[in-house]
């Protein structure tokens, strides 16, 4: 971990409450019941998921749902996108041997040919960008506690649901108190760069014991006020008419995307419409 | 009514690892009594107050919440009679929205929903937060957390109030609105600290505590000027009742 690690620790602070205040915005998108949001997302995940290894012209027309979330729910696309450029290493990982193994010449560009391991490294690469601005947009147009209640309405496991919820929450917390650590450690260790395994073994040591102690006071002031095991929502959900039309209407729009070809049916009208 | 009464017989407790707490801790509180509890780190303040609701069990002694002794059986309304705001307002405030975390209690005790709403609102009003309601816990301030973890505890209506430092890391503003509405309650309070000033604008009662054992009990007045008794406890003159540094007085 480098010397800045507090600083660089609460900038992914500051964007996580970045994305809450997104997600308070009033607009069309955000006045979505989070079911609605949270079952056209995953229609949406699965979908992208489920093209073959070498499409990547048919995934375009896909491409509408994140642009018109973004447009309509009034999201920064820079925001979007710096948090795929965040996961983007991931997806490199899983597609960047694809080029080396597989050679084989699939598309013919005039003299360029374009092997198999290109194309479907461009693929993940859609694919990747595709499901990921799909989860962004979520969080920024529901917010992440309506996230979790809908999941729980849509019948997810409760202690799932209840530990999603408890882990956002002190998420602030454990960073700040890892914060305080690192500074404590970095005005210190003033020459030295890098934590030393063993110092690292030792401040993760702590914040874990940190953490254990605050989960006991924590479930003790739960049970002081009636907690029984089940967190009981408080906000009551309403799935209008429209909430409908929109997980009708996309999930409409992603089987038709899926079952045609888009772009290619589009060439073949404009190739018919030349004289 | 004496469902507001606490009674503290003989109370012992030791954490495993052999330190013991409390060695034989007793008093009794009446209806609508405000006793601070002070002592050194480590005599015991926090350990006694987390037997008052039956987060530890006693290791020997008893206590006595109203008409019950804290068994098992009673745990749920001893529970929905004290309540309990902790050190760190963190630990209380785990709801996404202030709204919802008042909410909590009320919702675990089964109320109908327009009950529930008012009970909220009127918590918050209490404590002078309604405005925070839609706001994430973790966007308060230090002042703004520990009044929305009043309220959380307000909307259970305890009739008993058990605050542990109540008054720590608050800035003087919010320090003061804070005895404001300490002194405002009707409950039984109970409020371990070592803000003798607080104690002494609070409290009409003081316990000392000294290695696990009551030191004193008796009129805060009378307490904070027996120096040697203070000295003994690691305590000092609360600040009001020391001589003026500049001109002596």
């Amino acid at each position: 971990m480098r010397a800045g690690g507090a600083s660089s620790l609460e900038s992914a602070l500051l964007d996580l409450r970045g994305i809450e205040t997104l997600a308070q915005q009033e607009t069309p998108v955000h006045r979505r019941d989070p079911r609605a949001k949270v079952v056209t997302a995953l229609a949406f995940i699965a979908v992208v998921i489920s093209f073959g290894k070498y499409d990547v012209s048919a995934l375009l027309p896909l491409l509408a749902y994140p642009v018109a979330l973004i447009v309509a729910g009034n999201l920064p696309a820079r925001f979007v996108l710096g948090k795929l450029l965040l996961a983007l290493p991931f997806a490199l990982v899983i597609g960047m041997f694809n080029p080396l193994l597989d050679r084989t010449a699939l598309v013919q560009l005039g003299d360029l040919r374009v092997s198999g391991g290109w194309v479907s490294f461009a693929s993940i690469m859609l694919r990747f960008g595709l499901t990921v601005s799909a989860a962004v947009i979520l969080i920024a147009t529901t917010g992440f506690g309506p996230v979790c209640l809908a999941l729980n309405r849509l019948k997810a496991p409760r202690v799932f649901t209840t530990q999603l919820m408890l882990l956002y929450r002190y998420l602030f917390v454990l960073t700040e108190e890892a914060g305080r650590m690192m500074r404590a450690w970095s005005l210190r260790a003033v020459s030295e760069r890098r934590i030393s395994i063993r110092v690292f073994g030792s401040l993760a040591g702590q914040l874990l014991l940190r953490a254990l102690d605050r989960a006991q006071r924590l479930h003790a002031a739960m049970l002081c006020r009636g907690f029984d095991g089940t967190i009981r929502p408080m906000r009551r959900l309403k799935f209008t008419a429209a909430d409908l039309g929109f997980v009708a209407g996309w999930c409409a729009f992603f089987m038709i995307a899926r079952i045609y070809h888009l772009p290619h049916l589009l060439g073949q009208g404009m190739m018919r419409m030349l004289p | 009514m004496s469902h507001h009464l606490v009674e503290v017989k003989d109370l012992k407790h030791t954490y495993p690892g052999g330190t013991e707490a409390l060695r034989g801790v007793s008093f009794r509180i009446t209806h609508g009594e405000a006793v601070g509890i002070v002592g050194a780190n480590g005599a015991g303040k926090s350990t006694l107050l987390l037997h008052l609701n039956g987060c530890l069990a006693p290791a020997g002694g008893s206590v006595r919440i109203g008409d019950y002794p804290l068994t098992k059986e009673t745990l749920a309304g001893v529970r929905r009679t004290v309540g309990m705001v902790f050190q760190d307002p963190d630990d209380q405030l785990f709801m996404p929205t202030v709204y919802e975390d008042v909410a909590f209690g009320p919702l675990n005790l089964g109320l109908p929903p327009g009950e529930i709403e008012a009970r909220v609102m009127r918590a918050l009003e209490t404590v002078g937060a309604a405005h925070l309601r839609d706001r994430p816990p973790y966007r308060l301030s230090g002042g703004e957390k520990r009044a929305v973890a009043i309220a959380a505890v307000l909307a259970m209506l305890p009739d008993i109030l058990v605050l542990d430092e109540p008054s720590s890391n608050l800035d003087l503003k919010s320090r003061r609105q804070l005895i404001g509405l300490l002194k405002g309650f009707k409950h039984t309070r109970i409020i371990a600290t070592h803000d003798l000033d607080m104690i002494l604008d609070v409290c009409e009662r003081t316990i000392v505590l000294h290695e696990g054992r009551v030191a004193a009990d008796g009129p805060t007045t009378e307490i904070f000027n027996d120096e040697e008794l203070l000295r003994r406890s690691h305590l000092e003159k609360p600040l009001r009742m020391q001589a003026c540094p500049v001109c002596g007085k």
